[in-house]
């Protein structure tokens, strides 16, 4: 099945009820009038978008003048294009310009951030490049060893240490490794942490400085994992994490459930960060690029 | 970034406080922002719609009408009705823990909401307060380490779990954990089960399966308190397939202002238990609609904040300060005292974020105009003065400050900064102690007490060293000093 197969399944029963929502109170061509415009923005609210970008396509929806009328499907793909206009500039693929390439993972607890490591190293392997995991995890229990579970199934080598040992430490003497063994890609992984949490965010802004004393370009991508679940939080998020680890780059998890990652389309007016990736699934390749078109399309139910 | 819900309805209710009388216009006027900032704050659609419903029903009318300050009436009928909502206006009766033994509580959730961290909360939660003997089980084959993990959780604080048998389905697990449990005597079995989407039939299959098999007396649905509008298709999916009896949030400490808890109460049906407050794994709480209400309100955390300071204040530390300000002495080893316990209570940011009122100093935190350092570079000037300095400040002159600064690595305008804050405190202490000590604090807690920022509760705020400070707030519970912000701490972060 391909991503987009999967994605629009994860999604259809929220996309029926959104579809619905969007054309439920139209039958045949009818004027865009204000109820139809509500039900829209209630529409778009219920997806995550949040009431002000909600608000704002409303707007523009109420601009162009659909007087005329517009069926059901024309109203589809009014909201998806005006969702994709504001995603297209930030669909953005992780790009390998590095050797090795640091990639620093970091996220709040339990976005997904082990898992789309492995998918990473996954499809960087089968782009044919040499990959080294880091399990910086060190907080959690028994992350290491999840983490290693991966690395064995991906086939690549892993930089671990004990639980409850030094983050930076550990990611120093994994790119130090990664240096010497000539590897292309090395993805550190973080342990979990709120971003209101100083003391723990400081401790992510010491593995950055510590990593960037082996090269000062290092890490070249920070990217931060989002839970599709996630509501209108993911922007402070976005925010905090930026300010603190310089966030490079989204990644989306859990795409593959009834949330439809609305904030995606928030985060992308607010900040303007590159969407790398979406997470549809738990198998390794469940890990697809992001299309601004069609994941706009699967958000309000046009395919 | 979008306002925090506290900040958005302070907003509204200052602007109601300022008119004499409220309408039914100006009602659904504050309604329209209320809807706004609940969307804002996560809240699940229908819910929102739902609260705004009754809550307006309510305003507008008698009730109004009756009461001294509109203002007031509407911020407390829009917290009364925020209330209900969390606690659903009943009793909640107790966990069922004491069956026929072993009680089965099954955990259920999303991936990542936090089961297996709650799970291991729960367990040492029933093992200090109810003196259960648990028994943890991990039924998450499809997570790599799943299994590991809670056995790991279980090793630290002490919790049997039950051997891990590779190549067991969960229903084979399940079974397993309660025959060892009836076996070995334990009271309660606690099933931790694997992530799963409400979308995947064949994984909501299995749950109602493990649900059948095991006939557990509790099902807790497991949610990431920072959860979207999609909290109302998790709760809807899971009460479709097992009888849920009840909610754990988590990350609760997070800066999520609660919306999934009120979709989540009004969705399920079933009372939030727990609250997880932390990544230790005594950090879990019973849920207090009040208190979370209060916290939306932007009436701040303040119970919790007492808790806290509670928490962390030692009790000698207490004694002596008390004795000091009853003499209406407070100096430099003092202020320095406070300082720590500050910082031991996770830093200004962290209390200002559960202060009513301190929204802005958070902000300001946030922007980097108020450095976290700050309170480092305080307490270093501090350690910089000679005993005799800091028992006497006013023996100061310019060349002792110029060491000082020296010495701690700052300038004479800082210490001057920490000196004139002293001064600030110290009179703060000795007008307090003129209004008749901790009597007169009673009298002002009591006053705080009725539950509402009324005009003067809320003015205190953005009264530079007034009454209701946040030193005032600490000194107001009885315990002098813990966790007071000291007045004209405002003026010692602007650069």
């Amino acid at each position: 099945m391909s991503w987009f197969g999967r994605l629009s399944e994860g999604l259809s029963k929220s996309t029926k009820k959104l579809a619905n929502n969007i054309t439920g109170l139209a039958t045949g061509t009818l004027p865009l009038d204000e109820e139809r415009l509500d039900a829209i923005e209630e529409a778009l609210i219920a997806a995550d978008l949040g009431p002000r970008v909600a608000a704002r396509i409303r707007d523009r929806l109420a601009d162009q003048k659909y007087a005329k009328g517009i069926d059901d499907d024309g109203v589809r793909a009014v909201v998806a294009d005006e969702v994709a206009q504001v995603l297209a500039p930030v669909a953005r693929p992780l790009a390998i310009t590095h050797r090795p390439q640091v990639i620093l993972v970091v996220g709040v607890n339990g976005s997904g951030k082990t898992t789309t490591i492995a998918k990473l190293a996954n499809r960087f392997k089968a782009d044919g490049r040499s990959v080294m995991l880091a399990a910086g995890d060190t907080f959690r229990a028994a992350a290491i060893a999840q983490l290693r579970i991966w690395a064995d199934r991906v086939g690549v080598p892993i930089v671990a240490g004990d639980q409850g040992g030094d983050a930076a430490s550990l990611a120093f003497e994994a790119v130090k490794r990664a240096m010497d063994e000539g590897i292309d890609v090395l993805i550190i992984d973080t342990a979990g942490r709120l971003q209101n949490k100083t003391g723990l965010m400081d401790e992510l802004a010491k593995l950055k400085r510590v990593i960037a004393k082996l090269d000062p370009a290092a890490p070249h991508d920070v990217v931060l994992v989002l839970d599709a679940t996630t509501g209108q939080n993911a922007l402070s998020q976005i925010e905090v994490f930026g300010q603190v680890a310089g966030v490079t780059g989204l990644v989306m998890t859990k795409l593959d459930g009834s949330a439809r990652g609305g904030m995606l389309v928030a985060a992308a007016e607010t900040f303007g960060l590159p969407i790398h990736a979406i997470g549809v699934g738990e198998a390794m390749d469940d890990l697809q690029p992001f299309t601004a078109q069609e994941f706009a399309a699967a958000l309000v139910g046009a395919a | 970034m979008f306002d925090s819900l506290s900040e958005r309805l302070g907003g509204i209710f200052d602007r109601l406080r300022g008119r004499g009388a409220l309408t039914e216009i100006d009602v659904r006027a504050a309604m329209r922002e209320v809807r706004v900032a609940l969307l804002e704050a996560d809240v699940a659609l229908p819910v929102v719609k739902d609260f705004i419903e009754a809550t307006t029903a309510r305003a507008i009318g008698a009730e109004v009408i009756k009461s001294v300050t509109p203002g007031q009436m509407v911020v407390k009928i829009v917290n009364d009705s925020l209330i209900e909502l969390l606690s659903g206006g009943e009793d909640i009766p107790p966990l069922k823990v004491n069956v026929t033994p072993p009680a089965v509580i099954m955990m259920v959730g999303l991936q990542g909401s936090g089961k297996t961290t709650s799970t291991a909360k729960l367990a040492g939660w029933l093992g200090t307060r109810e003196r259960k003997k648990v028994l943890m089980a991990s039924l998450d084959v499809a997570r790599p380490a799943a299994q590991e993990q809670l056995r790991v959780l279980g090793e630290q604080a002490g919790i049997a779990t039950l051997p891990i048998i590779a190549g067991q389905t969960p229903v084979q697990i399940a079974e397993r954990a309660r025959q060892s449990a009836r076996l070995q005597g334990f009271d309660v079995v606690l099933l931790d089960t694997a992530g799963r989407l409400g979308v995947d039939e064949a994984l909501m299959a299995e749950m109602a399966a493990i649900a059948g098999a095991t006939n557990p007396d509790e099902i807790l649905l497991v949610v990431d308190s920072l959860t979207g509008q999609d909290a109302v298709n998790v709760a809807s999916a899971f009460k479709a397939r097992v009888p849920l009896t009840g909610v754990i949030l988590t990350r609760m400490d997070g800066d999520a202002r609660g919306g999934a808890a009120l979709s989540m109460r009004s969705v399920t049906g079933t009372p939030i238990r727990f609250a997880g407050t932390g990544e230790k794994l005594d950090a879990l709480e019973a849920f207090d609609a009040a208190r979370v209400a209060g916290r939306i309100l932007g009436m701040g955390d303040i119970v919790g904040l007492v808790e806290k300071a509670a928490a962390n204040f030692e009790a000698e530390q207490a004694e002596k300060m008390a004795e000091k300000l009853a003499r209406g002495q407070f100096d430099m080893d003092d202020l320095r005292q406070q300082l720590a316990q500050m910082k031991k209570m996770g830093g200004l940011s962290g209390l200002a974020a559960m202060m009513p009122g301190m929204g802005a100093a958070k902000k300001a935190m946030d922007s980097g105009a108020i450095n976290p350092k700050l309170l480092d570079r305080m307490e270093a000037i501090i350690l910089s003065m000679t005993m005799k300095e800091r028992t006497k400040p006013e023996i100061l002159t310019a060349k002792r400050k110029i060491r000082i600064a020296n010495g701690s690595g700052t300038t004479v305008q800082d210490v001057n900064k920490v000196l004139k804050m002293h001064q600030e405190m110290a009179n703060a202490m000795k007008r307090l102690k003129k209004m008749g000590g901790m009597k007169g604090m009673m009298k002002m807690l009591a006053g705080m007490g009725g539950g509402m920022p009324g005009p003067e509760g809320g003015g205190a705020a953005a009264d530079p060293g007034g009454a209701i400070d946040m030193g005032a707030l600490g000194r107001m519970f009885g315990r002098p000093g813990m966790g007071s912000l000291p007045p004209g701490f405002n003026k010692f972060g602007r650069k």
